[in-house]
């Protein structure tokens, strides 16, 4: 936590004077009662009218010291805090930007999400709320002590027994409350995904006619939730009445024991109702510190987490001197490349090595977790080998500046992830400075043009954040495109025609094949129908190459290519 | 079908919980919703009316305190007064060197005391008061923290059997976001009106009124004085409200921008990435951040200075209380105990004030809450299932389309006049392009939707005259969208059957082939599926649900192939015991995989929702038309 509010440096004078301010501001507050009790002595007890104007007047000038100063403060801590959240936030995002896969992976989209996010206005809440009230609480309570022990030493005594009691209640309380309220959010959490389960399967829950017992499973998730909801009101309805009889039996007691100290002379009577008012002070700021405790444990996670963002140094970063490749030629080469993720016991990638030219094209097919994927995004240097070299133009890729290499490679992804925007906005995102003819060109190729004009305002049409307006087979088709537009050296295609069609998949493929004549093409591919016109086949089986070749020596050759084959095609078509 | 459907953010800033901070969202129907959400509330009017007393009266014990308190004060100050005279007059006699008579007899005459008695009979009273006001309170909050949740738990399970009763139609047209925030964000919102807001309507009033009878009883003239600041500071509290709230939903607009923009660059990284965009990302990143800066700030502020402001007309009406009230004292008009009491009262004046000013807000944001939680429950239902329904007890599994008329939307027919007939026992490979409506004809079967024209017959009774639940039971489903529950994978299979037995499941996992992947995972049986299935592989997924397929025990299956991510081993064991499912069933498969084209025994072409072609792979090729087109742009290669 302290480490992140070193980010307030920048604003450490605001902070200074912020701090000033509220302490201001206390001392101001406390004065109030003091000139009251003045009021009553010597004033209302002696008729004393003139004197009653003349402290009347100095309150006046107190008050207004008193909303000046906090105004100055909620302004400060305004400008404080949210400077303090924009900061951060800031260097949070881009340090994610900067992260390669691997840390991307290692932390979880989702996670990041929420720590860019709601962590952030967690802690930058914590630094307003703070600003306000953990500064001005203790100066509060420490103060209204000491003005209550100087109005009367003995009496204090009574807040020695009450504020213990107060805190040790409070506290109480908190740790029987805190979990509880812990455990709604994961309660809440158990309905929400009872009832995310019911709406994605409700094809297959009614199928199988099972509503009842998922009905059953909501209500006992609900009724879960509803208990533990009632346990917290409930203690929450034993606390507000509990602090509320504490602090009156407080001021009855004050009176009690302060009537006496007034029968022997020891207290007068304006001084016991500023002890009061003190006393009171006392017990909201105590009550207030209380609360920030309790608060404090949230942020503080908060914080952890931003702070491990921050730690994480991106692994890829450009060499300190890079080397720049030729024009637009795009030769891939791998040179015994192995590549394991970390952590993991075998490699993912191992002993691979082969060359791919313009003009060809190169198809990677295999299993699952084969390690095709893994393979492809060695190039763009989304990670880097644990052995051996990806070269492209015969320099190693990690000598190239990032920006670089990647400009050269059009790269088509196995979920097809669009942006927020419009369709020609989402094209452009591959190559910003795109004519409307090489927008409209690149779609045509990647066969979208079609169904885009068939959309109310064609290239102009918006796409829904995530593209849930589309289908799978357009957003491939655009994702598709996007890479086309670049007119890039190298093709990267991951498993790129997996939602479209037979024929559409036919018709793109051949479109394709004029577009990309002169560049280097690299497929990952499930459907052999997709392979088998490729000039070179690497078959992938658990990392390692089981067999490179063309289609028809692939067969006779290699025993994987033959099972994946059979398993697709029937004898007559391999033949 | 298998469109997804991502989960919409959470909707910003419900209104009206932060008090006067949020934008307030305005229900449509406000008065017709808080009488309905009344209605809701009657079954529980007993504890209401006993709220509602309660509420009073612990308001009205805490009011009476400050005045009684009061009156300990003025006696102990006609003591310290009457001795203060007594020491006076002394003192004079002394001075003015009175007869020694005199003097002596003010000596014997007894110092003036303090009447403890008294004081100590009032603080008693007092303190049983305060206990008596606090015991309601906390008996108030005890009863209410049960009603509002059990009320929104009542409406939650409405809700939920509401939807069980939706025709899927509905959900088509909503983002599963939307629905869960309605369950989850707007019941919050209604439970804590309920618990807090509504109580704390009731005592403010009180509070209010209470105060109000209690200062006059005191001094009008001080009422007079501290009603002065009452319009003050409900005009400053509107004002201020008013320019925070735009703010507020500026500061929200933003918020939600920038959520919007990280989730997208996040989800997208990749693509970031090797399009090389991190700095147009980080740059429109900045500029939305800055943005929320200004506003936040702003908004921070704005809401940071009501309380100062209200603060300073409070302070201001207390100075002025102490002077015009030490002044009626010095005249002796009132008590110096009744000062102290109307100190008090004007400070505990503000607090309600406020929360009265805002019930407004809050009311309207529950309603809004509420409306939406509504609007769920009168949603058109799926037609009953008939009284008198048909079983068929014995099914064979003959099934008819005739005439079928059909669309998703009421005015666009997508299958104008499909007629089908499929033999007991036979296999239909169903192919053609996307959105030819193969997936429509599996959901008209299941009566997933009704036909708009024509019938569909199981064994030649109309599906119409079934209960969709012994309907459905005849039908298994492997669909691509693998749906698996957070659980355990026995409990996934044992979904297929109600009451199936551990062997039985172990048969069905063995025909499907998932077995031996299934004893290789950490726990077998037992291992626990988590939130998104995404410990087990696609393909893996796909062996289970035929796993449970083949555990119902369906006379009819409906099988939708899949297209790709599975690996090419687990391929040929799905492929295997998708074949062992259909034996001996009539099957419907959305089919992908040649090989299973050419297998069945009937092949239905569709497109634009006709069956445009029927009859064997041979016979459709021979005939040249559209499937021929088909096979040949995807096998061509093979043959070749």
């Amino acid at each position: 936590m302290v480490k992140l509010f070193l980010h307030l440096r920048p604003y450490r004078w605001y902070l200074v004077v912020a701090i000033l301010v509220l302490f201001g501001q206390s001392i101001a507050d406390l004065f109030l009662p003091t000139l009251m009790a003045e009021i009553v002595n010597n004033g209302m007890m002696k008729g004393d009218t003139g004197y009653i104007w003349k402290y009347g007047s100095y309150m006046l000038v107190v008050v207004l010291v008193i909303s000046i100063c906090s105004i100055i403060a909620s302004f400060l801590s305004s400008i404080i805090g949210m400077s303090f959240g924009r900061d951060v936030r800031d260097r949070v995002f881009s340090r994610i930007e900067s992260y390669s896969l691997h840390e991307f992976d290692k932390i979880g989209t989702a996670s990041l999400i929420t720590r860019t996010t709601n962590d952030i206005i967690q802690v930058q809440n914590l630094v307003i709320m703070g600003l306000r009230f953990i500064v001005y609480a203790p100066i509060m309570s420490v103060g209204g002590i000491i003005m209550a022990y100087s109005k009367d030493k003995q009496l204090t005594l009574l807040l020695v027994v009450a504020l213990p009691l107060m805190m040790f209640l409070i506290g109480r309380l908190a740790t029987v409350v805190v979990p509880l309220f812990k455990a709604m959010q994961v309660k809440l959490d158990q309905v929400n995904l009872v009832l995310r389960e019911n709406l994605t399967g409700i094809r297959v829950i009614r199928a199988f006619n099972r509503l009842d017992r998922e009905n059953k499973r909501f209500k006992a998730a609900n009724r879960d939730l509803a208990d533990n909801a009632i346990r917290v009101n409930k203690i929450m309805a034993v606390m507000h009445p509990l602090m509320m009889l504490i602090m009156n039996l407080t001021t009855v007691a004050i009176i009690w024991f302060g009537g006496h100290r007034i029968s022997q002379d020891m207290m007068q009577v304006g001084d016991m109702m500023a002890f009061i008012q003190y006393a009171m002070m006392v017990m909201f700021s105590i009550v207030m510190v209380t609360i920030m405790f309790v608060m404090l444990p949230r942020a503080q996670a908060s914080a952890i987490r931003i702070n491990e963002v921050l730690d994480i140094e991106p692994g890829i970063v450009d060499p300190p001197q890079t080397i720049k490749t030729g024009g637009r030629t795009g030769v891939v080469q791998f040179q015994d490349v192995n590549f394991s993720y970390p952590g993991a016991e075998l490699p993912a990638v191992s002993n691979v090595s082969f060359t791919a030219s313009p003009g060809e094209v190169t198809a990677i097919i295999g299993g699952t977790g084969a390690g095709k994927s893994t393979l492809v995004n060695l190039i763009p240097r989304f990670y880097d080998v644990s052995g051996g070299s990806v070269l492209v133009d015969g320099v190693d890729v990690r000598q190239i500046k990032q920006k670089e290499l990647r400009a050269r490679i059009g790269f088509v992804p196995q979920q097809p992830v669009l942006f927020s925007g419009t369709i020609s906005e989402n094209i452009r995102y591959g190559k910003a400075e795109a004519t409307d003819q090489e927008v409209a060109h690149a779609a045509e190729i990647a066969q979208a043009g079609e169904f885009i004009a068939g959309m109310k305002d064609g290239y102009e049409s918006m796409i829904s954040q995530g593209g849930t307006n589309l289908s799978g087979g357009q957003k491939q088709r655009l994702s598709i495109a996007r890479a086309l537009v670049r007119q890039p050296g190298i093709y990267i295609l991951d498993d790129s025609f997996s939602a479209l069609d037979y024929k559409t998949d036919a018709r793109l493929r051949a479109a394709l094949r004029n577009e990309t004549a002169a560049s280097t093409v690299i497929i990952v591919a499930q459907r052999v129908g997709t392979v088998m016109d490729a000039d070179r086949i690497i078959v992938l089986e658990e990392g390692r190459v089981a067999g490179m070749g063309r289609h028809r020596e692939l067969l006779e050759s290699c025993r994987v290519y033959r099972e994946i084959v059979s398993s697709q095609l029937s004898e007559e078509e391999i033949a | 079908m298998s469109e997804q459907r991502t989960q919409q953010p959470v909707r910003p800033g419900r209104g009206g919980r932060h008090g006067s901070r949020m934008p307030v969202e305005k229900a449509r129907n406000f008065k017709g919703t808080i009488k309905r959400l009344t209605d809701y509330l009657k079954t529980e009017k007993y504890s209401f009316i006993a709220v509602f007393f309660l509420a009073i009266a612990s308001t009205v014990f805490s009011i009476v305190g400050p005045k009684i308190m009061g009156m300990a004060t003025t006696k102990l100050a006609e003591g310290v007064l009457a001795r203060y005279s007594y020491y006076t007059q002394l003192h004079t006699a002394i001075q003015e060197n009175m007869p020694a008579a005199v003097i002596d007899e003010l000596q014997r005459q007894p110092i003036p005391g303090f009447d403890f008695e008294y004081v100590g009979k009032i603080l008693l009273l007092l303190a049983a008061l305060y206990l008596i006001s606090s015991l309601f309170s906390f008996i108030m909050g005890y009863i209410m923290s049960s009603v509002s949740q059990n009320t929104v738990y009542r409406m939650r399970n409405d809700v939920k059997d509401k939807l069980d009763r939706l025709p899927l139609k509905y959900f088509d047209q909503r983002s599963y976001g939307e629905i869960l925030s309605r369950v989850t964000n707007d019941m919050d919102n209604i439970a804590t009106t309920l618990q807090q807001s509504l109580t704390q309507l009731i005592t403010s009033f009180v509070t209010v009124i209470g105060i109000l009878i209690m200062m006059l009883s005191i001094s009008p003239l001080l009422t007079l004085i501290a009603m002065f600041t009452l319009p003050a500071s409900l005009l400053i509290t509107l004002r201020i409200t008013r320019r925070s709230q735009k703010y507020f939903a500026e500061q929200q607009k933003y918020v939600g921008e920038i959520n919007g923009h990280v989730e997208e660059m996040y989800a997208g990284h990749k693509i970031v990435k090797v399009f090389g965009r991190e700095e147009d990302s980080i740059e429109k990143f900045r500029e939305i951040n800055d943005r929320l800066y200004q506003a936040g700030w702003k908004a921070q502020f704005m809401s940071g200075i009501i309380f100062p402001a209200l603060n300073f007309i409070s302070n201001v009406g207390y100075v002025f209380t102490c002077v015009v009230g030490g002044l009626l004292v010095a005249q002796k008009k009132i008590e110096i105990g009744d000062i102290q009491a109307f100190i008090q009262y004007t400070r505990s004046f503000t607090h309600p004030i406020i929360q009265v000013a805002n019930i407004a807000n809050v009311l309207q944001s529950t309603a809004a809450s509420a409306e939406r939680v509504f609007e769920i429950l009168d949603e058109e239902e799926e037609i009953p299932d008939r009284e008198n329904a048909r079983v068929i007890r014995f099914p064979r599994g003959r099934i008819k389309f005739e005439h079928v008329k059909f669309g998703y939307k009421e005015d666009e027919l997508l299958m104008k006049d499909l007629s089908i007939d499929v033999q007991e026992g036979s296999t239909i490979a169903i192919v053609g392009p996307t959105g030819a409506g193969k997936t429509t004809l599996v959901n008209l079967i299941m009566r997933f939707y009704e036909v708009q024209g024509g019938c569909i017959t199981v064994d030649g009774v109309d599906i119409r005259d079934m209960k969709r639940g012994d309907l459905r039971t005849m039908f298994g489903m492997v669909l691509q969208d693998t749906w698996l529950f957070n659980g355990a994978i026995r409990e996934n299979i044992a979904y297929g059957r109600e009451g199936a037995t551990e062997e039985e499941i172990i048969r069905a996992s063995k025909a499907a082939n998932a077995d031996h992947f299934i004893k290789t995972l950490p726990d077998g049986y037992d291992t626990v599926l988590n939130e998104e299935a995404s410990n087990i592989s696609q393909g893996q997924k796909q062996l289970l649900t035929i796993a449970r397929a083949i555990l119902a025990d369906p006379a009819v299956l409906i099988l939708d192939e899949a297209t790709s991510s599975i690996d090419t081993r687990t391929e040929i064991l799905i492929k295997q015991a998708m074949t062992n499912l259909m034996k001996g069933r009539t099957s419907f498969v959305i089919a992908h995989r040649l090989s299973t084209i050419r297998d069945a025994g009937l092949i239905l072409v569709m497109n634009d929702g006709a069956i445009i072609e029927q009859g064997s792979h041979d016979g459709l090729l021979a005939q040249g038309g559209f499937y021929a087109e088909l096979y040949n742009s995807q096998f061509a290669g093979a043959t070749a």
